[in-house]
């Protein structure tokens, strides 16, 4: 049919092709300046190479620091961080409806949604240390004022990470709750099941495919999320540099597109074993109709 | 000793609740205070002297406000109707047509395309629109956003298609319609809130992405507003707080404007995917 044709044009050209040419340029010495620049030439494996450097590899700045930073914000904010509270949020305001709860629903949404730049300055005020308004919270309970940006960057992206994408998981979550049958809720508190047993017999089994999905998506969102650089730079020192920022050095402040191809497709490679995964667990558990 | 334990409960509730609301709310304050204060700093506080002046300032600077009101619009409204239009044209065809494993191929476009806006396609996407001389053009920025887009926009409007019902586009066959007459005038009006939805979305995701105009954007004539809110910076490279935050605050209105009408029209929840246990 004719109507898929846009959108098969669009998704072949923006989506399939970049992903084969990076493989390619991954084996050049593609640069926008120097010698190399008009006429880049095959190097082999020699990106990956400098990338995987045992010698240098975790040093700041390099990639290995970058993929251990990482590690440490997807874990934090992803899986420890948005799914649970998202989740939390979800089965405290389930089948109520009022104030609270569209108060609550709307300003976690407005956390997600709001422009990259307006919420990365409203952090940059919330994080600072002598004006911002989390240390004056911890403060009046008796907390000694952090320095978020010196001593705590990688905490500090976290807990904004947090706050930016829980509204995902608390969505989807009272959505999948909203699609369980009300009699099943009658059918327990007949037999008397308390807040615990319902929880583990009735909701557990049933969004536990949506609990993979969610997982699944906000792991490859944070992963490849730039927003935090708004905020810390990745700095100070590189101690808040995630590979998404380190490939956005590379390839556009130093212009090494070889290189930061290189970057990208392990990259991308991280990311397809993390999804195949996900997928592999949802297909055990036939989640797919 | 029930009432007791009811008020419990209820107060123990609302002070949960109102922990999480303030987790989210408070990180948003300084982008409602300080953009009324003459002499903003990075602190919450009542704005004194009160002022409307940083808009004005905002206002006077010819650059931001045409990377606010005619670049940011033209972006971020050239991939929503591009994203609107496809992905409908595109959930609509997927629906009708009877591929199998047709669900799980638009499941994985969406999770292909979350790699695919980041920053690791970036070096293709860059040196693909340099060869094809569209960096530092609107229209590159507008393929790029839609392309990475487009995937989750059919995700989302494949609920709304399936509602359609067939036995409309059958009788719109037999009395002699020929089949694109049949979309535009029985299918489309149908699809309509769906095209909105999807429309918003797009825009709000366009609206606020910086890293691809970053990217692909030079001349400061063509820059949006997430790029141009830079230049708010003194020489010595510190932020002008008063300015930076009334322009924010401009920036972000838009998008809340859009998430009131979309709450009070559809209710914000979620569209598409989520029906019965799994996919």
């Amino acid at each position: 049919m004719a109507f898929l044709a846009p959108a098969l044009l669009f998704i072949g050209v923006f989506l399939l092709f970049p992903f084969i040419w990076v493989l390619i340029i991954s084996f050049t010495d593609t640069a926008l300046t120097g010698p190399s620049a008009a006429n880049p030439s095959f190097v082999g494996l020699e990106n990956y190479y400098r990338l995987f450097n045992a010698s240098r590899w975790m040093r700041a700045g390099e990639f290995g620091n970058a993929l251990r930073n990482t590690l440490f914000f997807v874990l934090g904010s992803a899986i420890l961080g948005q799914a649970p509270l998202g989740l939390a949020i979800a089965l405290a305001f389930h089948r109520k409806k009022g104030l609270v709860r569209e108060l609550v629903f709307s300003v976690a949404t407005m956390a997600w949604i709001l422009p990259d730049v307006a919420v990365a300055f409203a952090w940059i005020a919330f994080l600072d240390r002598d004006f911002g308004t989390l240390n004056a919270v911890l403060g009046a309970f008796g907390v000694k004022a952090i320095d978020w940006y010196f001593d705590k960057p990688l905490v500090a992206i976290t807990l904004f990470n947090i706050w930016r994408g829980t509204a995902f998981s608390m969505l989807l979550f009272s959505a999948a709750l909203g699609n369980i049958p009300p009699s099943y809720w009658e059918t327990a508190e007949v037999a008397g099941a308390n807040a615990w047993q319902r929880f583990r017999d009735i909701i557990l089994p049933l969004i536990l495919p949506h609990f993979l999905t969610d997982l699944i998506l906000i792991t490859l969102w944070t992963f490849n999320t730039f927003t935090p650089y708004l905020i810390t730079g990745g700095g100070p020192f590189f101690r808040s540099e995630t590979v998404s920022m380190y490939t956005y050095r590379v390839a556009f402040k130093f212009l090494e597109f070889g290189r930061g191809a290189a970057v990208a497709v392990v990259m991308m490679a991280i990311n397809f074993v993390l999804a195949t995964g996900y997928l592999l667990s949802l297909r055990r558990r036939r989640a797919w109709r | 000793m029930r009432l007791v334990r009811f008020v419990a409960v209820r107060a123990g509730f609302v002070a949960v609740a109102s922990l999480i609301g303030l987790f989210f709310v408070l990180p948003l304050l300084w982008l409602l205070t300080a953009p009324f204060n003459a002499q903003a700093t990075l602190r919450v506080e009542w704005p004194s002297p009160f002022t409307l002046r940083n808009f004005g300032d905002v206002f006077r600077n010819s650059f931001a406000i045409r990377a606010l009101f005619l670049n940011s619009i033209l972006q971020a409204g050239g991939t929503m109707l591009g994203t609107a239009v496809i992905a409908t044209l595109a959930a609509y065809a997927l629906s009708r047509l009877q591929i199998r494993g047709r669900n799980v191929l638009v499941y994985l476009l969406v999770l292909f395309s979350s790699v695919v806006t980041g920053t690791a396609a970036m070096v293709p996407i860059f040196l693909l629109l340099y060869y094809l001389r569209l960096i530092d053009t609107h229209l590159g920025v507008i393929l790029v956003l839609t392309g990475g887009l487009l995937p989750t926009g059919i995700f989302l409007m494949r609920d709304f298609v399936e509602s359609v019902p067939r036995s409309y586009e059958e009788s719109a066959l037999v009395s002699g319609a020929t089949p694109w007459q049949m979309f535009r005038d029985v299918v489309l009006p149908v699809l309509r809130p769906g095209m909105m939805v999807v429309a918003v979305w797009a825009f709000v995701n366009a609206w606020g992405n910086f890293l691809i105009p970053a990217i692909l954007i030079r001349s400061p004539e063509k820059m949006p507003a997430p790029v141009a809110i830079y230049s708010f910076y003194t020489e010595g490279g510190t932020p002008v707080l008063t300015l930076i935050s009334a322009y924010s605050l401009l920036y972000a209105i838009p998008v809340v404007v859009l998430y009131l009408f979309v709450n009070w029209r559809y209710g914000f929840r979620f569209f598409g995917g989520i029906k019965g246990g799994g996919r």
